[in-house]
């Protein structure tokens, strides 16, 4: 089984690198039709636009999966609300609830029910792609870095948004550095301010993608022991090991959408009230 | 050649000692303040969480510099 879909390669070495990477075929050896070489399915390229290379890959299928599941499962369950949810409507309006009671309300107060929707967007996107993920020959989205980037980016473009809703442009940009301020410290605070507006939405992104890729990778070195180690006696301790991680990484689904939601908020009440 | 994997290693390890304190010392702290306050630990813990995520991404931050390495050697 030292093919290319077992995870190592001819030399019984695991491609740890190869699992996490973006490719431009979908990995579908349980299908076993001829004309798929390796049990690859290829993806349509396209030309380059402008010199945009925008062909499909594994990342932006799966993406595309999580949120036409999203959209279907959300009209599916509150198209038509019924007064007392049933099944999936009951757990995700459960997430729904929680989002909206313990993390929105309580970090923006009244005026968080503006950005709720938005917010409860960010959340169930990002949980939808880091549990389709999980399931084996899938690939998750938020483990690519471009999709944590753009996803931080939307974050910062509506904290800046906010803030210059509520203060104005002068007012929002006044308030990034603390009032009160003698004029030559201004010289080290101004620089200050402006790498710590960056480095929110880079942390954002950097949490997101090194959270996902690490716990992929952890799973896979641990199945990875019993190609590597040549030996079937590893079996069941890695496999016992993998499936625990494999838990622990459903449960960092949830928390890291739940951060990534909660930072936003955050991040968006500070830049709309910078009193407090 | 073989020192990037070295360094790779302990560079991952100091950042896990670093992100190991960063977040026990919070979660100690945490504890504290919630068996002195029970009544405010839903604001504790909201707390407590923000400051773990931050923490941890610096951690994080240098494992990818430590993947990076091995990778790019």
């Amino acid at each position: 089984m030292a093919d290319a879909n077992a995870g190592a390669n001819a030399d019984g070495q695991v491609d740890v690198i190869r699992h996490i990477l973006d490719h431009d075929y979908l990995e579908v050896p349980f299908l076993n039709a001829h004309h798929l070489i390796d049990g690859r399915f290829d993806l349509p390229q396209l030309e380059p636009i402008l010199g945009i290379d925008l062909s499909l890959t594994r990342h932006v299928v799966w993406m595309w999966l999580a949120s036409g599941l999203l959209i279907t499962t959300m009209i599916a369950c509150f198209g038509r609300p019924k007064l007392v949810p049933t099944g999936l409507a009951n757990a995700l309006e459960a997430m729904v609830l929680f989002i909206r009671d313990e993390v929105v309300l309580p970090v923006m107060g009244e005026s968080g029910r503006t950005y709720l929707p938005f917010l409860l967007t960010i959340f169930f996107f990002i949980l939808y792609c880091n549990l389709l993920g999980l399931i084996p020959y899938s690939a998750t989205a938020t483990g690519n870095i471009s999709v944590t980037v753009a996803l931080a980016l939307i974050s910062f473009a509506v904290t800046q948004g906010a803030g210059i809703a509520n203060n104005g442009l002068f007012g929002h940009l006044k308030a990034l550095v603390p009032g009160g301020l003698p004029a030559p410290l201004l010289i080290i605070m101004i620089p200050i301010e402006i790498i710590g507006l960056i480095a929110k939405p880079f942390a954002l992104a950097i949490r997101l993608f090194a959270n996902m890729i690490a716990g992929h990778i952890a799973i896979l070195v641990f199945l990875g022991l019993i190609i590597m180690l040549k030996t079937y006696w590893v079996a069941p301790v890695s496999i016992i090991l993998a499936a625990a991680l494999y838990l622990l990484e459903i449960f960092i689904g949830f928390v890291q959408a739940f951060i990534f939601t909660l930072l936003t908020a955050l991040f968006v009440s500070m830049a709309a009230h910078p009193d407090h | 050649m073989e020192f990037a994997y070295l360094g790779a290693a302990i560079g991952a390890g100091l950042g896990v000692i670093g992100a190991g304190l960063g977040i026990g010392l919070l979660a100690a702290a945490a504890m504290e303040g919630i068996s002195r306050q029970p009544e405010a630990v839903g604001d504790i813990r909201t707390n407590m969480i923000i400051a773990a995520a931050l923490i941890e991404g610096v951690a994080l931050l240098a494992e990818i510099i430590c993947v990076l390495v091995v990778v790019t050697k």
